[in-house]
């Protein structure tokens, strides 16, 4: 850490799963303006980690955060058995949620105590800890439309305090109908960070985060700025656009109204 | 990590509102869970509800946060001088450098549960249902940011029944990174149907008042809590008997999402995190507020971690006989708890409890005791495996 409140780490990883966008590579040639946006419906495969009982309780919001936090292992020599998680996102599963409202609204009430148990906003968290094996440390967390600077921030503060890398995993799906037109969110989308605090081999950039009243940055291309404005996980493409690009570049968050995340990014040698 | 003091702390629960109501409810063994008679569930199960909900009101200005998780909130709020506090502290730190950092497990899903019974004919929502404002998890802080005028970062974590345990270390993390000069911390959860005829689903509530560690405990009883507390750096202002926040451990389970491991080995992790940041060893702990659900497995998975951790029985207990359950604020109330026993020298007897298992080797008290207190513990246990231990310590002197 630098100055007061302001926060380093390293980028040694990224997952990223969204509408039209299957990984971070193809993503990043999107971002990095060589290939055209192209929407398409985005894809959660099956957590091939989980034993075959808790894979099929798995839903879509699980297996796309999974997804995600794998695929930002991956190449990288992290072990996911000691690596700390941060799980955010703004809704959790909407279509447990729809299930248990509409059973409850019934007579019968009988609701699924498997739904239940992945009712839990920390349902990815808990089921990336069984695939992983991994007793670290994991949490999950909300800030509404802000949960990916919230998530950002609570991982760079615990890559700080532990001195060892952190996992970050944003991701949201789309709410069914009735709750959908209370909280329209438009696309699934999930991202994976992995976060060091020190500096690491084969790290693609460096983040400097700071808490700032500035207005949040938006995105050119109509398509992927409905996508940022349109998913609180997606909050995050702004950051993405400078490493997609190898370039530096300072980039603002948006967070709680006013107050918002600036972050400098700087490309690693 | 630095030790943060809890300056100033409180909490509602069905034992009594604030502090005063509390700890006359735990000196005289006064439980309350009471047969279930809440909203329309019809389950054979006790419950342990705040009463007078109903007639608190919000400001009309937050008129679209109304819900039984709000109205808890701001009704906890206003005891013991808490709001006040973080106003004083609003005026000598500024509005964006006091974090909020809370924990709950259903927030506001009540109110969504109650819309869906109001659908329309075409099955739109009632035009009166604000999701935002209401059932989403960060509703809380969002609604206690605006209650306190408070502009710093803020974040809800949700990790089931360790949740407001947890925002102690996230707090603590944040100080320490300079982004925050205090944070208000806490737990609000309150009663839902979710939770009544999920945990019922799971076959995990008892019929009678649970009965933790109870060689015939036969699940729990689900009760709803709001408790805060505001976390500075001591300084020289700090009065020296402040109770002090001085470890957190965390760890998951890595076992199944809704079953602790047999024998507590993340729950064991936790704990002696929770030692070594505070710089202890095991047998300085005089008290330990235990998670202690009052379901079988639970108890006796907890129960082994701490034998194995603490190799002399501590003096424990679980408060959950006294105010059921209360999930997301398990964390935070059961912190407050621990703060009132070492301000008062109070170790709270379990309720309900007539002699704790004895295969289970803890030192459960089923009778309060009284000591002078300077350092205890505090489990909180998840779904999903999340657990989180907190060290609560006073320095030596006088106890109320």
């Amino acid at each position: 850490m630098n100055a007061r409140g302001e926060l380093s780490a390293v980028v040694c990883g990224i997952g990223l799963l969204g509408p039209g966008l299957v990984d971070w590579p193809s993503a990043a040639a999107v971002l990095a303006g060589k290939h055209p946006y192209q929407r398409a419906p985005t894809c959660a495969p099956a957590p091939a980690l989980l034993p075959p009982a808790e894979r099929r309780r798995t839903g879509e919001t699980v297996r796309l955060a999974l997804a995600a936090g794998l695929q930002a292992l991956e190449g990288t020599r992290t072990d996911p058995e000691g690596l700390a998680t941060v799980f955010t996102s703004s809704g959790g599963d909407g279509a447990i949620c729809h299930e248990i409202c509409s059973t409850l609204a019934t007579d019968q009430r009988d609701i699924s105590p498997t739904r239940f148990h992945n009712s839990v906003h920390n349902a990815a968290s808990g089921y990336w800890s069984i695939a992983m094996h991994s007793m670290a440390p994991s949490t999950a967390l909300c800030a509404y439309d802000g949960s990916f600077a919230a998530g950002l921030l609570e991982a760079l503060t615990q890559a700080l305090a532990r001195a060892a890398p952190v996992l970050l995993v944003a991701y949201e799906t789309v709410y069914p109908e009735p709750l959908h037109a209370q909280r329209p969110l438009c696309d699934a989308f999930a991202l994976a960070l992995l976060l060091d605090p020190r500096p690491t081999e084969g790290a693609c950039a460096r983040l400097q985060a700071q808490l700032v009243q500035e207005s949040a940055d938006t995105l050119e291309d109509p398509a992927l700025e409905r996508l940022r404005a349109g998913v609180p996980a997606a909050r995050s493409l702004p950051l993405l656009r400078p490493i997609a690009r190898g370039e530096r570049g300072r980039v603002v968050l948006d967070y709680l109204g006013p107050l918002r995340l600036a972050v400098t990014v700087t490309p690693c040698p | 990590m630095r030790p943060l003091a809890l300056t100033h702390f409180t909490a509602t629960s069905a034992i009594g509102r604030g502090l005063q109501a509390m700890l006359s409810s735990l000196r005289a063994g006064r439980g309350a869970l009471a047969p279930c008679a809440f909203e329309t569930a019809t389950l054979p199960t006790c419950i342990g509800a705040v009463p007078g909900l109903e007639s608190v009101q919000l400001p009309r200005s937050l008129a679209r946060y109304d819900s039984r998780n709000h109205r808890l909130t701001l009704l906890a709020l206003e005891m013991d001088g808490f709001a006040a506090a973080v106003r004083q502290a609003v005026a000598r730190y500024g509005p964006t450098r006091i974090g909020v950092l809370l924990g709950t497990s259903t927030s506001g899903m009540l109110e969504t549960e109650l819309a869906y019974r109001q659908r329309t004919a075409d099955g739109a929502l009632p035009s009166t249902f604000a999701y935002g404002a209401t059932h989403n998890s960060y509703a809380l802080a969002d609604f206690v940011r605006r209650v306190l005028g408070l502009e710093g970062p803020a974040t809800v974590i949700s990790t089931a029944c360790s949740s407001s345990a947890k925002v102690f270390g996230a707090a603590a993390r944040m100080i320490e990174a300079g982004l925050i000069d205090a944070a208000l911390v806490g737990g609000v959860d309150s009663l839902c149907l979710t939770t009544l005829y999920g945990f019922h689903a799971l076959q995990l509530t008892s019929p009678q008042p649970c009965r933790p560690f109870d060689p015939a405990r036969d699940g729990i009883s689900i009760g709803e809590a709001a408790a805060f507390a505001l976390l500075q750096p001591p300084g020289p202002d700090t009065p020296p008997a402040t109770v002090m926040l001085t470890g957190v451990g965390e760890s998951s389970d890595a076992y199944h999402m809704s079953s602790p491991h047999p024998d507590g080995l993340g729950a064991q992790a936790a704990m002696r995190q929770a030692l070594a940041v505070a710089g202890l060893k095991p047998q300085q702990i005089e008290y330990i507020n235990l998670h202690g659900t009052g379901t079988p497995s639970n108890d006796s998975a907890e129960a082994r971690a701490v034998t194995a951790v603490f190799e002399r029985p501590v003096p424990s207990s679980s408060t959950k006989g006294a105010t059921g359950h209360t999930l997301g604020a398990a964390g935070a109330l059961e912190a407050v708890i621990c703060a009132l026993a070492l301000r008062t020298g109070l170790m709270p007897a379990g309720l309900n409890t007539r002699a704790a298992d004895p295969s289970l080797g803890l030192e459960y008290l089923t009778a309060n005791r009284h000591v002078p207190l300077r350092r205890v513990l505090s489990n909180s246990f998840g779904f999903g495996g999340s657990n989180c231990s907190l060290v609560l310590e006073r320095a030596a002197g006088a106890q109320a």
